[in-house]
């Protein structure tokens, strides 16, 4: 099996996909850096006054502001008053939500890019997987080996793990290792709250609890690494049923792109919550933000998305194992 | 020839959306013996050579390499087999040694040792370590030789091998396949769709039309049947009506005859000939083409 892994590992690195996935990310991962440090610079010459608190109070103030205007959405009013609560609970526990430093960088970089970004970068590498070999036809070679069909598909799909922890790896590293050179590296053990959910429109806090940022990163890197394993089985399954790449890439371009749409305006239809693709954002969960349906909650979430996993990996199997190769 | 087939194909049948496509194939390989599968495009030549290689599963019937089944000794069988389905297909991103490597270690089997070996056997040393990418056709062909080779199998299988080489690449292909057979007493099972290919080539042919073998013979005897002698004389008038007391005769475009090929009468038919004052001026042999054989043991059905 060790030996089959390898071959894989060595097509993909010979497709020279990671290399281009790592380039994509050194090239972001400078951008979103100088956009936050623009941002960051942007509000301390706004109040001209280096303090946080001042900020963040100067913020409540605003969002309590924009509460009290009768024209807004119920949706919007909803999420204000939970980031209204989540922003007062900071200031009493004298906690900066926002102190810049790499660490709190890689977590809005890894926040921000769980829904799209990473899906799309593990897609890229996954797309490909079995469907190059049915249509470059090597699958024949590949197949009449003495090895079983499901154990040549395991390989591809180790090697697919191996792949997307390298991928989330790198997302960590370059991260760290680029926004550092800007907001400096430490901030590691900075408090943050989590622990925050969500009932109705109230935010609830009984379970609000202080963690250290590692174990904070840690727990969303996770996260991340889980709604990666899910998007490239889906991708895996689809690349097993389809010979072209092009269409495997077209149908999760297109769901996964849905999702971030669907997400903004499923609210009342509840039986979305099923969908793979508006489960993707675990990490919101963690830093207790509003779902966008009722009754979505972390474990729900990966629940539906384990199922969703489990079913593109049976198909995947199954269909490989038995299928006729023209 | 050895009593141990190394190859056995049982009443193989396939059907595909309830219509039957293959219609219960047979036949046996021995070791050491060039079998020829010849037939016409789309007659199932290669939708058999899949179902033996383990691509396609049968709707019912037995395969067997070296003794083991496919459908339930499936690596067992693989170990003994090697092959080339239609084109030689290998990854053009991975040099042809890495691409031996690759499908190396997918058999614990092999040694490090063998690869040197077979890379040597086809003659790809100078090119082994460039691109895939960058190899001709004919050098495709061969590194898909190798790989083949690789496991030591006892059965070969090449489906039309010639496509696409040039004739000396023909020539080559075919002296290699006659000695691998002969050396390391290999059974080899080529398909083609041109007679000529397999005469040269094969010991034995099977005929598939229409998903059914309609004969399986040693290509000597399939041959000697078929083959004509076109004779070109003047007057041919009266060539033609002498040959006729003697055998079927038939005319030709370019003012010939056409006649059997029957080795002990030739030259009697040639002596009258002779005395009866007709100049011949040419006497050849004939293959019959793929079409006439088809038509003469399908006895008229056309290939389509």
């Amino acid at each position: 099996m060790i030996n089959l892994v390898r071959n894989e590992m060595l097509k993909l690195l010979r497709k020279k996909r990671l290399y281009v996935i790592i380039l994509i990310i050194a090239f972001l991962v400078p951008l979103f850096t100088y956009a936050q440090f623009k941002e960051i610079q942007d509000q301390r010459e706004k109040m001209g006054n280096q303090d946080w608190r001042t900020v963040l109070q100067q913020e409540i103030t605003d969002t309590q502001n924009r509460l009290s205007s009768s024209r807004i959405q119920d949706e919007w009013r909803k999420y204000l008053k939970i980031r209204l609560s989540q922003q007062q609970y900071y200031l009493e526990n004298d906690i900066d939500p926002r102190a810049p430093g790499a660490p709190t960088f890689m977590r809005i970089f890894v926040e921000n890019s769980i829904d799209l970004l990473l899906p799309l970068l593990v897609m890229v590498i996954v797309a490909d997987l079995v469907s190059s070999e049915a249509s470059g036809g090597t699958i024949k070679l590949l197949l009449t080996r003495p090895v079983k069909r499901w154990r040549i598909l395991l390989s591809k799909y180790l090697a697919m793990m191996l792949s997307i922890s390298f991928i989330v790896l790198s997302v960590a590293v370059l991260s760290y290792g680029i926004s550092g050179l800007v907001f400096g590296y430490g901030g590691w053990n900075m408090p943050l709250l989590t622990g925050f959910a969500v009932s109705g429109d109230e935010l609830l806090t009984e379970n609000v609890h202080i963690v250290p940022q590692w174990q904070y990163i840690l727990m969303e890197f996770g996260l991340v690494w889980y709604v990666c394993v899910i998007v490239g089985t889906l991708t895996f399954m689809l690349s097993v049923l389809l010979r072209s790449t092009a269409a495997v890439m077209g149908i999760m371009l297109a769901s996964l792109i849905a999702g971030a749409i669907l997400v903004n305006m499923v609210s009342s239809w509840e039986s979305a919550k099923y969908f793979f693709m508006v489960n993707l954002n675990l990490t919101n969960y963690v830093s207790g933000m509003a779902t966008p349906i009722e009754g979505m909650s972390l474990g729900f979430s990966m629940a539906v998305l384990a199922v969703w996993g489990i079913a593109g990996f049976i198909i995947a199997f199954v269909t490989f194992s038995k299928r006729d190769i023209y | 020839m050895s009593d141990i087939p190394a190859l056995e194909v049982e009443n193989l049948t396939k059907k595909i959306k309830r219509k039957l496509i293959i219609k219960g194939v047979s036949f046996t390989l021995y070791p050491g013996e060039v079998f020829g599968f010849l037939g016409p495009n789309g007659a199932g030549k290669t939708t058999t050579i899949r179902m033996i290689v383990g691509l396609i599963s049968p709707t019912s019937g037995t395969i067997k390499i070296g003794g083991k089944n496919v459908r339930t000794e499936f690596t067992e069988a693989m170990r003994h087999l090697g092959c080339i389905v239609e084109n030689p297909e290998l990854y053009p991103y991975l040099t042809g040694w890495e691409n031996l490597e690759h499908f190396a270690k997918m058999d614990a089997s092999i040694p490090k040792s063998r690869l040197q070996e077979v890379v040597a056997l086809v003659g790809l040393s100078n090119r082994i370590h460039d691109r895939v990418s960058t190899y001709s056709l004919g050098m495709r062909q061969r590194l898909g030789i190798a790989q083949a080779l690789l496991g030591k199998p006892k059965v070969l299988i090449l489906d039309e091998p010639t496509n696409g080489l040039d004739p000396a690449g023909i020539r080559e292909m075919r002296e290699f396949i006659r000695t691998l057979a002969r050396e390391e007493n290999l059974s080899v099972l080529v398909s083609s769709h041109l007679l000529s290919e397999i005469q040269l080539m094969c010991d034995r042919v099977a005929i598939i039309l229409k998903g059914a073998v309609i004969r399986t013979d040693s290509v000597q005897n399939l041959l000697a049947e078929q083959e004509r002698v076109i004779w070109k004389a003047e007057p041919l008038s009266l060539a033609k009506e002498i040959l006729e007391k003697e055998t079927e005769i038939q005319e030709g475009l370019d003012g010939t005859l056409i006649t059997l090929y029957d080795e002990p009468l030739l030259p009697e038919w040639n002596e009258k000939l002779v005395q009866a004052g007709v100049k011949v001026k040419e006497m050849r042999t004939q293959l019959p083409s793929l079409e006439d054989l088809f038509l003469e043991v399908t006895g008229g059905e056309s290939i389509d």
